[in-house]
């Protein structure tokens, strides 16, 4: 839960929103044809997450490739797949529920407005 | 009519696929959706309700149709890619359609009759029994449900946690006789983290009388 929510706070910024650029947004076409494929997939497998947990954009640093995880309650991603952090979702009930109540899907189309990339480049 | 000539070509047929297969249908609460304030509010009961519980009973009847398809289709390996849907939203189903049921306004007075005797033989009282579900229920990691259930084959009351929406005797098989939904739907308008003190307030709500009537069908039935 700390290392999570830890990441979580610097991934987002009020003035985030956008897209990538550079190395980052290279791969990201690369590993997923496009940002928007990239953005669909992610925003579909975090929505997906059966109960509490995060989905994230993580870096396999043996394959050198993007990869899109969903870990359950507060699994943190390294331990547990070997992917380093990139972006996190946090699709626990209470990261939105007093706002979007039952409509996760809501949130999760909402946060990429306020994604700060730059911090997520900098942990690529 | 169309709807009665299918029924009676799907019973008078047991060879034949049914015509006409019924679909899961989101149950009435037996209540106001304000009856169970001030320890549940109404906008909780009613969102619980017709959101949370209705997309379970959507989501299970899509399952199902897909895994007719499937069976149809005769692949194994589709069938199985949907057994986590089905438990998922058939647990979802079942436990919230127990749930409804096994609260009601200001509660009942505590068990009594065989669930009582039962509750003080395998607890030693009903006040360590209710500390037992509410330590269990509130250290659930994530969302999850507490459950007072029967073990049929040892003749004695257990309590357990399921995580997400596992259904207790299809998971587990106890009889489920009184559940708690610690998901944080289930309280985070009202409580916000304060998950304690939801769990502790549930039982100024609880409708021992329906446990009671659960605990005998799993007896005897």
């Amino acid at each position: 839960g700390h290392l999570n929510h830890s990441i979580f706070w610097h991934n987002l910024s009020p003035y985030g929103g956008g897209e990538p650029s550079g190395a980052l947004a290279e791969l990201i076409k690369r590993d997923f044809g496009s940002f928007e494929n990239f953005n669909t997939y992610m925003a579909t497998t975090t929505v997906a997450i059966q109960g509490s947990g995060w989905g994230w954009l993580g870096y396999n640093k043996t394959t050198k490739s993007l990869n899109i995880a969903a870990c359950g309650n507060q699994d943190p991603l390294e331990p547990t797949t070997g992917l380093v952090p990139l972006l996190g979702i946090d699709v626990w009930e209470h990261a939105y529920y007093i706002q979007y109540k039952n409509v996760r899907a809501d949130y999760v189309k909402n946060i990429w407005n306020i994604v700060n990339w730059k911090d997520v480049s900098q942990r690529f | 009519m169309f709807a009665n000539i299918a029924r009676v070509l799907a019973q008078s047929s047991k060879k034949c696929l049914p015509l006409v297969r019924s679909k899961h249908s989101l149950p009435d609460l037996p209540y106001d959706f304000n009856a169970l304030e001030p320890v549940i509010s109404a906008e909780i009961m009613q969102v619980h309700h017709q959101k949370h519980h209705a997309t379970y009973v959507n989501n299970l009847n899509v399952a199902e149709e897909k895994l007719f398809e499937a069976k149809q289709r005769g692949s194994v390996s589709d069938q199985i890619a949907l057994t986590s849907a089905l438990k998922f939203n058939g647990g979802g189903h079942i436990n919230h359609s127990i749930f409804w049921t096994i609260l009601c306004k200001d509660g009942t007075s505590e068990p009594e009759g065989e669930l009582a005797e039962a509750i003080k033989r395998d607890f030693g009282s009903y006040q360590r029994m209710v500390d037992l579900l509410v330590a269990t229920s509130t250290g659930i990691q994530g969302s999850g449900w507490g459950w007072l259930g029967y073990n049929k084959q040892l003749n004695r009351l257990d309590i357990v946690a399921c995580a997400n929406q596992d259904p207790l005797q299809a998971t587990t098989g106890l009889h489920p006789l009184f559940g708690i939904d610690v998901w944080e739907h289930a309280y985070y308008l009202q409580y916000k983290n304060a998950r304690p003190d939801y769990v502790k307030s549930i039982f100024k709500i609880a409708n021992w009388r329906k446990v009671e009537e659960l605990f005998g069908k799993a007896r005897h039935d």
